[in-house]
């Protein structure tokens, strides 16, 4: 294996462990989309470990930098992308994390549905986008 | 105490996005066009957090505790419906246009980059959005 699959494996342990601390020490299912839903929606007092689950996982992002960052697309691209995230996995109830990760890891038949869904879409518009000829293909 | 497990596992988490590069949407992308230059990688990273998470999802799905004895109940496993499959559809459809989900946005945050701001504004409107729907 090449340095990058390692370091795509040993990033992805890392990401297992931080849902397994949050399960096995806070009983809590470590869905990104749920949690920062319901931070934004102000629920705090005893769920104030959403705000420190959130505060963490940026933190070493803020330490470290981001390196080069390419966006995809234009600003309006990013801006329909962002409330289809935002929508559908509110909808669907659970993220790449809350399905992908956890749901998978919980063997759960409910989150494997959701991440064949949501995988399968997100190849289908990569095709369009890439190869098709939508109208904004750059 | 919650809290600073929860910061602790948020750190873990963030740490394992920055190693895996999963907040590079230009990487996510090159994952998910699988008829171009298909770039395995993130499988390598969904496969490790899942072997890592999954025996500890398997001991509280048993004991129904968590370790510091808190009574814990896991989402359900077994229901699928139409607002899973097609939110979760919609999910896909605002994913592949930019390669972001909802982690490595708050993260892409940081740099405080107009792009972020916008992706991160609209993913919160597309939360209150949903609200407006009638619960099933």
């Amino acid at each position: 294996m090449t340095a990058d699959l390692w370091k795509s494996l040993g990033g992805g342990m890392l990401i297992g462990a931080g849902a397994a601390v949050l399960l096995l020490l806070n009983g809590k299912i470590a869905g990104i989309s749920g949690i920062a839903e319901n931070s934004v929606r102000g629920i705090f007092g005893e769920q104030a470990w959403r705000i420190a689950f959130l505060v963490g996982l940026v933190i070493p992002a803020a330490v470290f930098g981001l390196g080069t960052i390419v966006f995809a697309d234009g600003l309006p691209v990013l801006a329909v992308s962002g409330l289809l995230v935002g929508f559908g996995t509110r909808l669907g109830s659970g993220c790449t994390s809350g399905h992908g990760v956890c749901g998978l890891a919980n063997l759960s038949p409910r989150s494997l549905s959701a991440t064949l869904s949501f995988m399968a879409v997100a190849a289908v518009t990569v095709f369009l986008v890439r190869h098709g000829a939508l109208p904004w293909h750059s | 105490m919650a809290f600073l497990t929860a910061l602790f596992a948020g750190i873990l988490f963030g740490a394992g996005l920055m190693l895996s590069r999963m907040c590079d949407p230009q990487r996510v992308l090159a994952f998910l066009d699988v008829a171009g230059r298909w770039n395995p990688a993130l499988a390598f990273t969904m496969g490790g957090a899942i072997i890592v998470a999954a025996p500890a999802f398997w001991y509280v799905r048993r004991r129904r505790v968590d370790l510091l004895g808190t009574v814990t109940s896991l989402p359900e496993r077994f229901h699928v419906d139409r607002r899973l499959i097609v939110g979760s559809a919609l999910f896909g459809l605002g994913w592949g246009l930019s390669g972001i989900c909802p982690g490595p946005g708050l993260l892409l945050l940081t740099a405080g980059s107009v792009q972020a701001v916008v992706f991160v504004g609209a993913m919160i409107a597309g939360f209150l959005a949903l609200r407006l729907l009638p619960r099933e």
